[in-house]
């Protein structure tokens, strides 16, 4: 399964992961590698076959709705690359 | 009086403390004098937990003197650099969170903490947990004890390798697709991945949420099972973990390995093992056998070469999402001067994230976009039904089953480092638990060319107490795992 250069810019345009030129001809190579091998499931019957998300018998964990003390806002923003009046500030979305 | 000796094992420093040979303080500050004398060698740490390793012994002898009883107290305990820690930085080996500091602890720290251990430092590890060599952590490789030339295996290589190299006698790692159990083998000491939902994810930063766990190092079953008991149990805030009791993990020790229906796959001796590796192994299987283990080498998992194929089809795509937080926006890394919004966020993850992190970001995006997702997710899930249902049918009629834990011993840094799926092969033994939610632990057994070899036990969903028992009682029977590196102060 040979992937093109486009795919490879396509794929990082959806994951938002700027990659130089070099980075898409190797990614190209090694990611057409990787996924031949994958044709081995192809193998593998399961016509009939439910898919399994994770191993657990769990489902629709519920708990009490109680309230808590939400985090302190000058924690949670100590971390933020950019802030502004207690908030997080981002580029406008909208160009004018 | 017994000195000071960093080499025992958890429950000796525990004993000793109590007789009063030494205190918590004491063996805090021998342990965290080894620890910088073998960093310049080693590599384990991204961060070295001095003032509050002080604290945490400190109190812990506050404790010792009171008389309380719980095994980890005053313990040293590594954890690895991918587990929230309130105010302490917490990296996951990546740029992308080079200067992140959490405002809170995850579970199993808190959990550490209520049990007594003092936490001397942050372990490194493969980028984000991407990796088997930890030779992907932004800061630079974790070197193996036994030869500093190798990699320790990963991605908890630096946990592995600080319990190997006799700096802290247990640790803490995770496990998505053998990442305890293959460092543990390839640094000659033992780890465990508990059953999926055992161990509480809060807090853990997030791989592949569906296999990720978190568990334990140690040199021998009794701490291995100590560390567990002190993490396991149902945690509301890990919606994933299971009300399930938590047994006293060493309460079967006496049991020994008389009648213990033990399967081994034939087919993961047969395939691409590395030279003396099957030898160790059948070596074992012999001690097994001499301590009336019955050994049934018929037991047959036809699907678990697939579960490679599986893994890195779902893990990756799980990946893509959980990853897709990092955006530059809330915290981490973050380009502030590109020309738009999107260009920000590219450049951000483009820069932020090393290569096997976007390379995996850009596999699970693929196999999720429009017109793959049944060709590749969709699939991959069935045949992890299949696998699941394969490993339900063994578990019929054994108790456990034993394989090699890693197909080679410890690999030369940058060795594989080229070939991405070459490293991915590291995993062909370990990543089928991962995939049916098993629990399975690494033990050594013995060397090949001086290099440790490890033996994988996989048991029953939420039966970690048969596979310490037998861990312990195959300690008990050899001295495999209890020779130590040479090469380090």
């Amino acid at each position: 399964m040979a992937l093109t250069a486009d795919e490879v810019r396509y794929i990082a345009r959806l994951a938002r992961v700027a990659l130089t030129g070099d980075e898409v001809e190797r990614m190209r190579e090694q990611l057409s590698n990787i996924l031949d091998h994958f044709q081995a499931l192809n193998d593998v019957p399961t016509d009939d076959v439910p898919p399994t998300a994770q191993s657990l018998d769990l489902a629709n964990v519920d708990r009490p709705d109680q309230t808590h003390p939400p985090a302190d806002r000058e924690q949670v923003l100590a971390n933020a690359p950019r802030r502004e009046n207690g908030f997080l500030r981002v580029r406008a979305v909208l160009e004018a | 009086m017994a000195t000071l000796d960093l080499d025992v094992p958890a429950h000796e420093h525990a004993a000793r403390m109590r007789a009063g040979d030494y205190t918590a303080r004491a063996l805090a500050e021998a342990t965290l004098a080894r620890i910088r004398a073998q960093e310049p060698a080693l590599h384990a740490y991204v961060t070295i937990t001095e003032e509050l390793a002080r604290a945490q012994a400190d109190a812990a002898d506050a404790r010792l003197r009171a008389g309380d009883a719980a095994p980890l107290v005053g313990i040293p305990v590594g954890v690895k650099d991918l587990l929230c820690t309130r105010g302490v930085r917490t990296t996951a080996s990546s740029r992308m969170l080079e200067r992140f500091v959490p405002f809170y602890d995850c579970t199993v720290v808190e959990r550490l903490q209520a049990a007594g251990a003092v936490i001397v430092g942050k372990t490194n590890l493969d980028e984000f947990a991407m990796g088997s060599s930890t030779e992907h952590s932004a800061f630079g490789p974790t070197r193996n004890p036994w030869d500093l030339e190798r990699v320790p295996g990963g991605s908890s290589g630096g946990s592995a390798a600080t319990v190997a190299a006799r700096g802290v006698p247990i640790s803490l790692g995770t496990d998505t697709g053998g990442s305890i159990r293959q460092p543990a083998a390839l640094c000659g000491i033992l780890g465990l991945k508990p059953t999926y939902g055992r161990v509480s994810r809060y807090g853990v930063v997030a791989f592949a949420s569906s296999l990720d766990q978190v568990g334990p190092f140690g040199r021998d079953a009794e701490d291995v099972a100590n560390l567990l008991g002190a993490i396991a149990g149902h945690d509301e805030r890990d919606s994933t973990t299971v009300p399930v009791p938590v047994p006293d993990y060493t309460a079967g020790f006496a049991r020994g390995l008389a009648g213990l229906r033990v399967g081994v796959p034939e087919q993961f001796l047969e395939r691409g093992l590395g030279p003396g590796v099957r030898e160790a192994i059948e070596e074992a299987i012999a001690v097994f056998e001499h301590a009336g283990a019955i050994i049934d080498r018929s037991v047959a998992l036809p699907t678990a070469g697939a579960a490679l194929a599986v893994y890195y089809i779902i893990a990756p795509s799980e990946a893509s999402a959980n990853l897709a937080r990092y955006d530059g926006v809330k915290y981490g890394f973050a380009v502030t001067d590109g020309a738009s919004v999107e260009a920000e966020m590219s450049e951000t993850r483009g820069r932020g994230f090393g290569s096997e992190v976007k390379r995996r970001i850009m596999l699970g995006t693929y196999a999720l976009s429009a017109g793959y997702y049944d060709a590749y997710y969709l699939k991959a899930q069935k045949v992890r039904t299949v696998i699941t249902r394969e490993f339900e049918s063994a578990f019929a009629e054994h108790d456990v089953i034993l394989t090699p834990t890693s197909p080679t011993t410890a690999f030369r840094l940058g060795e594989k480092l080229e070939d991405p799926y070459a490293m991915y092969l590291n995993d062909l033994f370990t990543i089928p638990v991962n995939i049916s939610g098993d629990p399975a632990i690494s033990i050594p057994c013995g060397f090949a060319d001086g290099l440790p070899v490890g033996l994988q036990l996989i048991g029953r969903h939420f039966d970690e107490a048969t596979l310490l028992a037998a861990a312990n009682a195959y300690g008990e029977a050899t001295d495999a795992g209890k020779a130590s590196p040479a090469a380090l102060p």
